[in-house]
């Protein structure tokens, strides 16, 4: 099980968890386990979230190993200029 | 090889050091080709008819007396575009206006002809019946629940019920407890800060060419920042496969973020379709200032509590961005690095994205962060000096540090903030008098930096030239960088080595120039792609040698037998390996695909000057220090040149840029005259001074420099500007009316 | 509308040119004549991409008109180099990193060798202030200040 931080707005959408627990072993499994936990995230997941894992951000890199120990974070899209 | 093997603490032979770029001559001689430089046989030229209302619903357009019109080759509306994809539904609507015109500029029609006279006749042929609607072009007023609406049914399940469908998005981000946080401090200091819309400023407008022959096949140059991005999209806009539409990049005049988006092109690509002719389409000065994409203007409102002693207890902050007609302002970017450069216990922002009748906003360096950060830093600001602490000691006290959990979530690795503080506190510039009439102002910044989806090809010429190929357009001096990293990679000289910036047919896909990600990302892939090769000429040259390739190393730019046992063979340099590729096997190349992740952090802090003129109101830079970390700086004359790029822009989002609209919506000042950026008599040298605290996600340790230096100047201007004036500053632009009435508004109340 | 027959000296170079009335020096350069290094950032002369220098005076190209060149000497960027000999500015503006997206840099290379023609030992100054009519959005200046300023002292010893 990973730990997950979801942001403020988006808790809300977890039923006020700010931390939720997700059977994942990748990006990819993470985000199928946090739409099909709690479907009131699945609209923000369908526009597009970065993840923090241990610091790093990934976008769309469905196969990046997370493991239990990681620290996983969720933001919002993140792009530059 | 892990892409964390890390070279930081070798002797760089090449990184570092200052060669002269590749396209260096073709820019000082005219010679070098931009958007505006192409010219087909045959072609046409293309513009565009946009509204000269704010908000207006487009009952009908009439365009037989244009297409009638001699010299006319086609003329296009939004009827000509089949239905397109959602995630491209809102660029083509900017790009074409369909059933509403939603700001002043909008495209509605575009024509081609013989030549621009004729183009612009024809344009006054076509007649659109308007139905003008009321308009909104200021983010709190749009927020209202009276408010004229621009869409229905956009509004995102994050938003309270009740609000005005001009109210897209609200997001939350922070932890602790902001109530318990601000009982505990000394002080609380609650303002509301707001900011004008700006634009990227780049000097050459949109401009490209277009063809598209009668099989689908289509070709197009163009100044961007993405051809990828240009083909994908542009594929999508006109029901195209990608592949069917080659992009060549020309040189690029400039983007900060303002060409990582379309315009022109689908209409240019619309046009030589229906012309079957090639089209050439550029923006005019104005058209660059109406109708492409300025930053987002802005309403912010801070808390931040602190104790006597310096340390900040909470920090609260609600953003309001209006990014133009249509959702996808950068106000979570904003909210998420607002106070991403201090180590809070309790911390808060909330973000709200809005729509008015302005032009879609497009990225600009660090897209949301600036504005943020010149609100949150002002408060920092007005605490720390209403303490009487010193701006710099209290930051550092309060300063993000490897293991802080960043106020939008994850925990830092090592980062250069804390060092950019203590090189300012060193710096000459900090312990400098100040005079009469001047004040002296210090804010910090942070940027994300990216990473993306990147090609590399690097290929080996028989008299052993490299030529990498990459797909990310220059926008700074990356292909010099680009050339250094292979060359160092490789142990052969600069020259040995040349970079191209490869069309859509030649990779692919690569990500945008932005997010700074160019010489990390693309840096990485060549590093990797050299890395390729280097461990294919090793394998031919055991092959010559006859022996196991495990036994073959590279050094200075050679394979060499790996030890003793491996044999007594002199070693085989590039050039002779090259020299033999046939015989071996065939040509050699080395390349490198991947989804770049592990972009570093960046932080900056900034010093200024001012001297304010009591009389006028006018701000005079007499001083301004950059202090950013680089991580590893690969050409340390073009990392100056992007601090000092960015924090210009910044003074002059600080001082004098803004969008000025009417009380009728028309956007009042869209020529350089009126939208003021700093010219060369308003500015002193800007020193720059290079910090370097290694990206452990990058060979040689490389973050992005391009986005964070334009974060600070905002804050440091205010703060410097409001320390002369004994008045804190909180609306920008800091243009000499403003400055004037807050100087008598003190001399009254002190009166 | 019948066009404008004009004879003039391009970079040294005798030229003949047939252009509207209302075209402007700038449009003939750029797509008559094809000497693009001439950039058009503006079209309101309130930006000096498009500088040329018209009988030894500077002009913005934007502003004036095609047919106006009748007579005249104008010298553009691409005359600035000798055969295959750049201009010491020119030089000094690549090793110096003057010069980031190039796309101003003509503009301020014809404006920069005119003010050391007039005045070979310029201020720090003196530099900002002959080229404050031309716009630079990449480099703030700093680089390019300094470029000016350094080739400027490398002309007064050789010379």
């Amino acid at each position: 099980m990973v730990k997950v931080l979801l942001w403020g707005s988006l808790a809300d959408a977890a039923d006020g968890q700010r931390e939720v627990q997700v059977e994942a072993g990748t990006l990819r499994e993470l985000l199928d386990g946090l739409g099909g936990n709690f479907p009131g995230l699945r609209a923000e997941l369908e526009r597009g979230v970065s993840v923090s894992i241990d610091g790093r951000i990934y976008n769309d890199a469905w196969f990046t190993p997370i493991h239990e120990d990681s620290e996983v974070v969720l933001l919002k899209r993140l792009k530059g200029g | 090889m892990a892409l964390d093997d890390t070279k930081k603490t070798r002797d760089f032979k090449v990184i570092g050091t200052r060669p002269d770029r590749p396209d260096g001559i073709d820019k000082v001689t005219g010679r070098a080709r931009f958007g505006a430089d192409m010219v087909l046989p045959g072609m046409l030229t293309g513009r565009v008819l946009r509204s000269p209302h704010a908000h207006a619903r487009i009952r009908s357009i009439d365009i037989s007396k244009a297409e009638a019109l001699p010299g006319v080759k086609a003329v296009v509306t939004r009827a000509d575009f089949d239905a397109v994809p959602d995630d491209v539904a809102d660029i083509l609507d900017n790009c074409m206006a369909g059933e509403k015109a939603l700001y002043d500029g909008h495209a509605v029609a575009a024509v081609a002809a013989t030549s621009a006279a004729v183009a612009r006749k024809a344009l006054k042929l076509i007649e659109v019946d308007y139905e003008v609607l009321p308009h909104v072009t200021d983010v709190d007023a749009a927020m209202k629940p009276d408010a004229p609406v621009l869409h229905e049914g956009r509004q995102q399940e994050t938003v309270p019920k009740g609000m005005s469908p001009n109210v897209i998005a609200r997001s939350e981000f922070g932890h602790g407890d902001i109530e318990a946080g601000l009982a505990k401090a000394d002080r609380v200091v609650e303002r509301t800060f707001r900011t004008a819309a700006t634009h990227q400023g780049y000097i050459e407008p949109h401009a490209c060419v277009a063809t598209m022959s009668s099989d689908g096949q289509g070709d197009l140059w163009v100044c961007t920042q993405g051809h990828y991005m240009v083909r994908n999209t542009c594929a999508a806009i006109l029901g195209l496969e990608q592949g069917q539409l080659r992009v060549t990049a020309s040189e690029i005049g400039g983007g900060f973020g303002g060409k990582t988006a379309v315009f022109l092109e689908p209409v240019a690509l619309m046009l030589a379709r229906k012309s079957g002719r090639p089209v050439k389409m550029v923006m005019s000065r104005s058209e660059v200032l109406r109708a492409s994409g300025p930053t987002s203007s802005t309403s912010i409102d801070v808390k931040i509590g602190m104790t006597k002693a310096g340390k900040i207890t909470a920090g609260m902050a609600e953003l309001r961005y209006q990014g133009g007609a249509w959702p996808g302002s950068p106000v979570d970017m904003g909210a998420m690095s607002a106070f991403a450069p201090y180590d809070l216990e309790n911390v808060k922002t909330i973000g709200w994205d809005v729509v008015s009748n302005r032009p879609k906003a497009a990225a600009y360096r660090a897209p949301g962060a600036p504005m943020a950060a010149f609100a949150v830093e002002s408060a920092v600001d007005e605490l720390a000096k209403g303490f009487g602490l010193d701006p710099l000691e209290v930051r550092l006290m309060n300063g993000a540090d490897e293991g802080t959990k960043a106020s939008y979530g994850p925990t830092y690795p090592a980062i250069g903030l804390k060092a950019t503080l203590e090189a300012a506190k060193a710096h000459p510039h900090w312990s400098a008098p100040l005079g009469e009439n001047q004040g002296r102002g210090v804010a910090c910044g942070f940027w994300f930096n990216f990473g993306g989806d990147t090609c590399v090809s690097l290929n080996i010429t028989p008299d052993g030239t490299v030529t990498v190929s990459e797909g990310n357009p220059d926008i700074g001096g990356s292909r010099a960088s680009m050339t250094m990293m292979a060359a160092e990679e490789l142990g052969i000289p600069y020259e040995q080595v040349r970079t191209i910036i490869a069309d859509t047919g030649s990779l692919g896909q690569n990500e945008v120039t932005d997010g700074s990600r160019v010489t990390f990302a693309v840096g990485l892939a060549t590093i990797e792609a050299a890395r390729a090769a280097k461990r294919e000429m090793c394998r031919r040259a055991a092959m010559v040698w006859g022996i196991d390739e495990e036994a073959v190393d590279w050094e200075d730019g050679a394979a060499r037998p790996a030890g003793p046992n491996a044999g007594k063979f002199p070693p085989m340099t590039l050039k002779e390996i090259a020299a033999i590729a046939s015989n071996t096997g065939g040509p050699i190349a080395g390349h490198h695909e991947v989804n770049a992740e592990g972009a570093g952090v960046s932080f900056a802090t900034h010093m200024v000057d001012v001297e304010l003129d009591r009389d006028t109101g006018s701000t005079k830079i007499l001083r301004y220090t950059v202090l950013q970390d680089a991580g590893k700086a690969v050409h340390p004359s073009y990392v100056e040149g992007q601090f000092q790029g960015g924090a210009v822009q910044g003074i002059g989002w600080a001082l004098n840029e803004e969008y000025v609209y009417g009380e009728d919506g028309i956007l009042q000042n869209p020529g350089f005259l009126d939208y003021r950026i700093p010219v060369a008599s308003d500015l002193p040298m800007i020193d720059t001074v290079i910090l370097e605290i290694p990206n452990p996600g990058h060979p040689y340790g490389v973050r992005g420099v391009g986005e964070t230096s334009i974060v600070p100047p905002l804050a440091a201007v205010a703060n410097a500007v409001s320390a002369a004036a004994g008045v804190r500053m909180t609306d920008l632009p800091l243009s000499p009316p403003k400055v004037l009435a807050a100087l008598q508004g003190r001399a009254r109340t002190e009166a | 509308m019948s066009q404008i027959h004009v004879t003039t000296q391009i970079n040294g170079d005798a030229t003949e040119f047939l252009c509207e009335p209302d075209e402007t020096l700038m449009d003939v350069l750029r797509d008559r004549l094809g000497l693009t290094g001439t950039k058009e950032g503006c079209g309101t002369g309130d930006c000096g991409a498009c500088t040329v220098a018209v009988d030894g005076r500077l002009v913005c190209s934007c502003l004036m008109l095609g047919a106006e060149a009748e007579g005249r000497d104008v010298a553009t960027i691409e005359g600035m180099a000798t055969g295959d000999q750049l201009h010491p500015l020119q030089q000094k503006f690549i090793e110096m990193a003057a010069l980031q997206c190039g796309i101003c840099t003509p503009g301020i290379l014809v404006a920069a060798k005119s003010l050391l023609e007039r005045n070979p030992d310029p201020s720090e100054e003196e530099v900002r202030y002959w080229l404050a009519g031309n716009l630079c959005r990449c480099t703030g200046y700093d680089k390019i200040i300094r470029a000016v300023m350094e080739t400027a002292a490398d002309m007064r010893r050789a010379s």
